[in-house]
C-alpha cells in the first residue's frame, strides 16, 4: 500500500515538474526563431514565417496540449533546430551520460561505504581526519575546479590521460573508456565526497547504540558485530542518501561533461539552450527528472526492502 | 524537551542551552551567535576569510594597479613579473587585478539572492509550521518538488533567455535555493511552537503575527542564519559553475568562473591564468563552509548529509 502510496505521489510530483517545466521554459523571452535568426530577428515577417514554419506560432495552451498528449505516447516531439525526433537526437548522448554515471556509481558506491566504515571504525584517527578534510574540500570545491586540477596534473604534468574526449558521439563503448577516466575520476571523487560522510555517520551512530553494547556484552567477535550486525542496520538508510545524492549530482554532469569536452546529455543541452531548441531542452529537462524520480524512488525501495519498520513512516 | 536552565548569557530563558530564549532579540541572538561563532578555530579562519573576500570586493576598484578590462598587446601571456604579479591572460589582461575584481558579481548576486531566500524561505517555514492544515501540506508538496527539478538545466534556460544581467538570476536563485530554508525554519518553528512561552503568548491573546515575530522568530533565527550561510556558500558554488558554463557573468566583466573557463585552454603555457581565480574562488567558498559550520556546531546542528545541494 505504501509502495502504491509513493508511487502515486511521485507521479503526481513528476507531473507538476513537467508543467512548471513547459509553462517556465515557454514563457521566457526569446525563441528559436530569435536565436536562429539573430540580428534578422527584429523583421517580424522574418520572424513570423519562421514561426509558422517551425509550428511555434499557436497559442501556448495550444501547444502545452499537444506536448502533453505527445508526452503520454512517449513522444517527445521534434527538435527544431536538428529537424529530428527528440529522442532519436538524446538516445546516443544519454547512452555517453549513463556510461559515465554508470561507471562512476560502480567505482563510488562500494568505494564510498568501504571508506566510511573505515572511517568510522577509527573515529577521530589521524585516517579519519586526513579522510573527512580530502571530501570535504572535494564536496565543497566547484566540479569545475576539481576537473581543471585533475586535467592539470594527469593530462598536463604527468601526461597519463587525454584532457578533452576526443571520439565521436556514436562510437563503440570500448572506444570510449580510455577517454572517460578523468570525468570518471572527478564525478568519483565529488560522489564519494558526497557520500562516505553519510555512511561514516550512519556507522559511527549505529555502533554507539545499546543494542551494539549487548553484543558485546555476550562476547561476538569485532568483526561479527561489525558486519552481522552494524552494517546491516546502518546501510539502508546510509543507500537511501546515496541515491538521493546521485540524483542531485546529475547537475555537475553537466559541468564535468563540458570540461571534458565529453559529448554527452550535458553538452547537448547547453547546445539546446543556446539554439533555445525548446523541445529538445524539455526533452532533456524530462529525461533529467525522470532519472531523478526514479533514483529517489530506489532509494525509498531499498529502504523498504532492507528495513520494513522504514516502509511505514517515509511516507508520512 | 526543555533543557536545564543556564545562565550563561545572562537570559531569564529556561532553555538557553537549546536556544530557546523567551527574552531574546533577533539582534542579540545575531551578536551571541558571531561570539560562539569566533570562539572556534575554523570558525575565526571562516570568518576571517569571508570578510577579507567581502572587502577586497568592496574596495577592488580603487586598489587595483591596471585596468582590469586594459588589453596590452605586448604582454600575452605574460608570466609574472613585478609589473604583473599573477601575470597576463590570454588578452593580455592583469590577472591580478582581475583576480581582485572577479567576486564582485558573483557575491553581489549570490549575497542578494541568499538574503531573499533566507527572508522569504523562513517567513514560509514559520507559517506553514504555525498554520499548519492545507497551508503546511501544500507548502511542503511545493518544496518537494521544486526540489525535484534540475535547477541547473532552469538556471541556465533563464540565463539564456535574459543574456548578460546577471542579476536577472536573483529570484531564481532564491527560489530554488530557499527549500531547505523553508524546511529547516518549518522543523525548528514546530519544535517551538508547543513550548510554554508560545501558548503563554496565544492564550494572552497575542495576534498570531506578533506571536510568530516576537515569539517564535527570536528562536529559530540562529538555526535559520546557519541554513541561510551554507546556502549563501552553495549559491556561490551554482552561479561560478553557471559562469564557467558562459551563462552568468558576461564577458569582459571579470569573473573568477569565466576567467577560468577561458584561461582553461591555454592552462599548459600560462597555468597562472587559471591559478589564481581557482584559488581565489576556493577560498571564498570553503570559508563561507568553515563559518557555516561553525556556525552549525555553535547552535548543535548537524549539517544535512547531502550537504551544498540546494
Amino acid at each position: 500500500m505504501t509502495m502504491l502510496h509513493a508511487l502515486f505521489s511521485r507521479v503526481l510530483s513528476l507531473f507538476l515538474v513537467l508543467c512548471v517545466c513547459f509553462f517556465a521554459l515557454e514563457t521566457l523571452p526569446g525563441d528559436a526563431c530569435t536565436a536562429f535568426l539573430d540580428q534578422d530577428a527584429r523583421d517580424p515577417e522574418l520572424l513570423q514565417i519562421c514561426r509558422a514554419n517551425l509550428g511555434i506560432d499557436q497559442p501556448i495552451l495550444v501547444r502545452f496540449g499537444e506536448w502533453a498528449e505527445a508526452l503520454m505516447r512517449g513522444d517527445l516531439g521534434t527538435s527544431l533546430t536538428r529537424d529530428r525526433p527528440v529522442s532519436e537526437v538524446i538516445a546516443p548522448e544519454l547512452r555517453n551520460t549513463f556510461l559515465l554515471a554508470l561507471v562512476s556509481a560502480i567505482a563510488s558506491v562500494p568505494l564510498s561505504i568501504i571508506l566510511g566504515i573505515i572511517a568510522a571504525t577509527r573515529p577521530g584517527s589521524r585516517l579519519d581526519m586526513t579522510l573527512s578534510a580530502v571530501f570535504l574540500i572535494a564536496m565543497t570545491l566547484p566540479e569545475f575546479i576539481i576537473a581543471t586540477c585533475m586535467i592539470f596534473l594527469f593530462a598536463i604534468s604527468l601526461q597519463w590521460f587525454p584532457a578533452v574526449t576526443i571520439v565521436p558521439t556514436g562510437a563503440p563503448v570500448l572506444d570510449m573508456l580510455p577517454n572517460i577516466v578523468l570525468p570518471v575520476v572527478t564525478l568519483s571523487l565529488v560522489m564519494v565526497a558526497h557520500t562516505m560522510q553519510v555512511v561514516r555517520s550512519r556507522v559511527i551512530g549505529i555502533l554507539e547504540s545499546d543494542f551494539i553494547e549487548a553484543c558485546w556484552l555476550r562476547g561476538f567477535s569485532y568483526w561479527r558485530i561489525l558486519f552481522g550486525h552494524a552494517l546491516p542496520s546502518a546501510l539502508p538508510p546510509a543507500l537511501n542518501v546515496i541515491a538521493l545524492s546521485l540524483a542531485s549530482l546529475l547537475g555537475g554532469v553537466v559541468v564535468i561533461e563540458r570540461v571534458f569536452n565529453y559529448p554527452g546529455l550535458g553538452t547537448l543541452t547547453l547546445q539546446a539552450i543556446h539554439d533555445r531548441d525548446m523541445p529538445l531542452v524539455q526533452g532533456v529537462v524530462v529525461v533529467f527528472t525522470l532519472t531523478y524520480t526514479g533514483l529517489s524512488l530506489l532509494a525509498d525501495t531499498i529502504s523498504t526492502l532492507l528495513d520494513p519498520r522504514a516502509g511505514a513512516n517515509n511516507h508520512a | 524537551m526543555l533543557e536545564p536552565a543556564s545562565i550563561t548569557d545572562g537570559a531569564v530563558g529556561s532553555a538557553d542551552q537549546k536556544g530557546l530564549n523567551v527574552n531574546s532579540s533577533p539582534k542579540r541572538s545575531f551578536q551571541k551567535l558571531l561570539r560562539i561563532i569566533l570562539s572556534t578555530p575554523s570558525g575565526v579562519v571562516g570568518f576571517g576569510v569571508v570578510a577579507a573576500h567581502v572587502v577586497v570586493a568592496l574596495i577592488a576598484p580603487a586598489i587595483v594597479l591596471h585596468d582590469p578590462l586594459a588589453q596590452d598587446p605586448n604582454q600575452i601571456m605574460a608570466a609574472p613579473s613585478w609589473t604583473h604579479p599573477f601575470g597576463t591572460d590570454l588578452l593580455g589582461r592583469d590577472v591580478l587585478s582581475r583576480t581582485l575584481e572577479g567576486g564582485r558579481v558573483a557575491i553581489a548576486v549570490t549575497a542578494l539572492s541568499a538574503l531573499l531566500a533566507l527572508i522569504g524561505g523562513a517567513a514560509i517555514g514559520i507559517t506553514a509550521a504555525m498554520r499548519g492544515g492545507w497551508f503546511d501540506s501544500l507548502t511542503m508538496r511545493l518544496v518537494e518538488s521544486i526540489g525535484a527539478l534540475p535547477y541547473l538545466l532552469f538556471l541556465l534556460v533563464l540565463a539564456n533567455a535574459f543574456p548578460g544581467s546577471a542579476f536577472a538570476l536573483v529570484p531564481a536563485l532564491a527560489i530554488f535555493y530557499s527549500t531547505s530554508i523553508v524546511r529547516v525554519s518549518r522543523a525548528a518553528a514546530l519544535s517551538v511552537a508547543s513550548a510554554d512561552f508560545v501558548t503563554a503568548a496565544r492564550v494572552r491573546g497575542e495576534k498570531a503575527i506578533t506571536v510568530l515575530l516576537r515569539e517564535v522568530l527570536p528562536n529559530v533565527l540562529d538555526v535559520v542564519l546557519v541554513d541561510g550561510a551554507l546556502r549563501w556558500a552553495s549559491m556561490l558554488l551554482g552561479f561560478s559553475s553557471l559562469s564557467f558554463l558562459g551563462f552568468g557573468v558576461a564577458p569582459p566583466t571579470p569573473d573568477w568562473g569565466l576567467m577560468i573557463s577561458d584561461a582553461r585552454n591555454v592552462m599548459a603555457i600560462a597555468p597562472w591564468a587559471v591559478f589564481w581565480p581557482c584559488v581565489a574562488l576556493s577560498t571564498l567558498i570553503l570559508g563561507a563552509i568553515f563559518l557555516a559550520d561553525a556556525a552549525s556546531k555553535a547552535v548543535g546542528l548537524q549539517r544535512a548529509p547531502e550537504g551544498l545541494n540546494p
